[in-house]
């Protein structure tokens, strides 16, 4: 069930894995907005330069795609905590300053543990410092394996680090780590999938404990086996559970515009598609290729 | 098209709020002021300091990653997009705001070419614009080996705003004629209208390979039973003509623009055989 007024921001979704099929299919749903992550991409990358053509189509290629099914499409850019791992990647941390800089850039991320090893350690908080300096915020991922404890050495990371809780966003969260979570004063996110992670039930029963105050709810769709359309999902089982537009709202615009909106980058204007503006000089549509 | 600079920057300005206008003065004379350092000079003021490491990091993080020590007009340069964004429209013909300030920094820098290819090489999609929008309007200009390889990279995208914009007055003095009679044939492809060509009808008058690349596309099209872009006619009697000074030419040849589409009801007539098109 689609509400005309509805609006949605996915605040996690990796574009570069999806069709222009699920933009259509996420723009009918109510997305008007998106953050994409710099991540792993399913197979390690061997060098920086790999990271410098992939975070050139997060600011080039992929808002341009997504501005065509108009949807507005911004990024966080970071060295992913897998690879943090790998010494051939870590250059890339050289390469960070100057992307930072750039407009669509709302968030350093996703940044965090993935094994918990020293390394990531070290690229967290190199990051964390990063986000610091540029007056960014920062996404950070909480590890899929031993999830508690690892939140917690991320908590004990924070607290070292020069980056109030207001401009941190941790992810992934659960019904384990939301309770320590809320209590570190850092933002709220969810990533409802069709298996693992959250699902939109469970979503809707840790909305009704812990409310809607600094909550986001993210797809984190990718090249795996994920749904771009779970924000949407999320909107429908709060409203048959009895949540009011005005929650639905906040939880799915008006919270990750206010987290991503720190950064004094966010862009939201996108004309949605076939507006004049698509017809326009500098803004046909390549997508359908022509036969190219 | 770009208007001349004078008239760009007095459009832009009064599009500004005081505010952003303020920022475009200080951009301007401080691009203009960069200029005139070498590369000895210190980091002019304004770029903030490296930052402490983190402490308690182990090598090799213990290195730091502070905002880059960047000149000033670069760091204008990014930021133009957040300033200039909402800047009022006037007219749907003005030029877009951020082009402009953008193409005015690039202008008051004068950034040396491999400073420009770095620009491009890691800049954002309306980065890279900026930079082919500028190629023309820069003193010194920039060695054409080097600016012909950021147009040439445009054109292989797929992104109609870096297509547009390689395809502006520089392109029209400098691109060869094939690549250029491709840039034509990418923008009927990707829908980019042919008025967004700098120096169409100069360049494409009694060009007859270009006559025949449009013949054959039109009828690739209408053997597909697809409709044949407007734009595409367009150009095609721009290049049947004969160019100055000659006549004569097979140009002129009195063919139809190109075959009337089937209709519906009948299958697309036979074609012969007909050489494989380019890769």
């Amino acid at each position: 069930m689609t509400r005309p007024t509805r609006r949605i921001f996915d605040p996690h979704i990796h574009m570069t894995s999806r069709t222009t099929d699920d933009y259509a299919a996420m723009y009918a749903s109510g997305v008007r907005a998106l953050v994409e992550p710099s991540f792993w991409l399913g197979q390690p990358r061997t060098s920086p330069a790999t990271f410098l053509d992939y975070f050139d189509a997060l600011l080039g290629w992929e808002p341009y795609r997504a501005a065509q099914y108009g949807i507005a499409h911004h990024c966080t850019l970071a060295l992913n905590p897998k690879e943090a791992n790998d010494p051939r990647c870590l250059p890339v941390l050289d390469e960070l300053p100057r992307y930072l800089l750039k407009d669509g850039v709302v968030a350093v991320g996703e940044i965090g543990y993935d094994s918990m090893t020293p390394a990531e350690d070290d690229a967290l908080a190199a990051q964390l410092q990063l986000a610091h300096d540029h007056e960014l915020p920062a996404l950070v991922h909480t590890p899929h394996r031993d999830k508690a404890a690892g939140l917690a050495r991320t908590l004990d990371v924070l607290r070292e680090s020069p980056l109030a809780p207001e401009r941190v966003l941790l992810d992934h969260l659960n019904e384990t780590t939301v309770g320590d979570a809320a209590d570190s004063g850092c933002w709220l996110g969810f990533s409802i999938y069709p298996d693992t992670k959250m699902d939109p039930d469970r979503m809707v029963r840790i909305l009704r404990v812990h409310g809607t105050e600094r909550v986001l709810v993210n797809s984190a769709a990718d090249w795996g086996h994920s749904d771009p359309l779970k924000t949407g999902h999320v909107a429908d089982a709060m409203l048959a559970a009895g949540f009011e537009d005005d929650d639905v709202d906040t939880v799915l615009w008006r919270n990750p515009v206010a987290f991503y909106g720190q950064s004094g980058h966010l862009h939201l204007d996108v004309p949605p598609p076939g507006a004049r503006e698509q017809q326009h000089l500098f803004q046909g549509n390549s997508i359908l290729r022509g036969g190219e | 098209m770009l208007t001349p600079l004078a008239s760009l920057r007095t459009g832009l300005e009064l599009r500004l709020a005081a505010e952003a206008r303020d920022w475009l003065h200080r951009a301007l004379a401080e691009a203009a002021d960069d200029r005139h350092r070498t590369d000895a000079d210190p980091p002019p003021a304004g770029v903030r300091p490296t930052a402490s490491p983190p402490s308690g990091t182990r090598t090799p993080a213990t290195r730091t990653h502070s905002v880059p020590r960047l000149p000033r007009w670069e760091l204008h340069f990014a930021r133009a997009g957040r300033i200039c964004r909402g800047a009022a429209a006037d007219s749907t013909d003005a030029p877009d705001p951020v082009d402009a300030a953008r193409v005015l920094i690039l202008h008051a820098a004068a950034p040396g070419t491999r400073e420009l290819t770095r620009l491009y090489r890691h800049g954002t999609g309306d980065e890279r614009r900026a930079v082919l929008l500028a190629l023309p309007q820069l003193d010194p200009p920039p060695e054409p080996a080097a600016a012909l390889e950021l147009v040439e990279d445009a054109l292989r995208t797929n992104d109609t705003r870096l297509i547009a914009a390689a395809l502006g007055p520089y392109a029209a003095a400098h691109l060869d004629a094939h690549q250029w009679r491709h840039g034509v044939l990418k923008c009927l492809f990707t829908g980019v209208p042919l008025a967004a060509l700098a120096g169409l009808a100069h360049r494409a008058s009694g060009d007859e390979e270009l006559a025949r690349m449009l013949e054959d596309y039109a009828h690739e099209r209408t053997a597909a039973g697809r409709s044949v872009p407007e734009d595409l006619d367009r150009a095609l009697r721009l290049a049947r003509l004969a160019a100055p000074g000659e006549t004569g030419k097979s140009s002129h040849s009195p063919r139809p623009p190109h075959p009337p589409p089937p209709s519906r009801s009948a299958p697309a007539p036979p074609t012969p055989p007909r050489p494989s098109p380019e890769p």
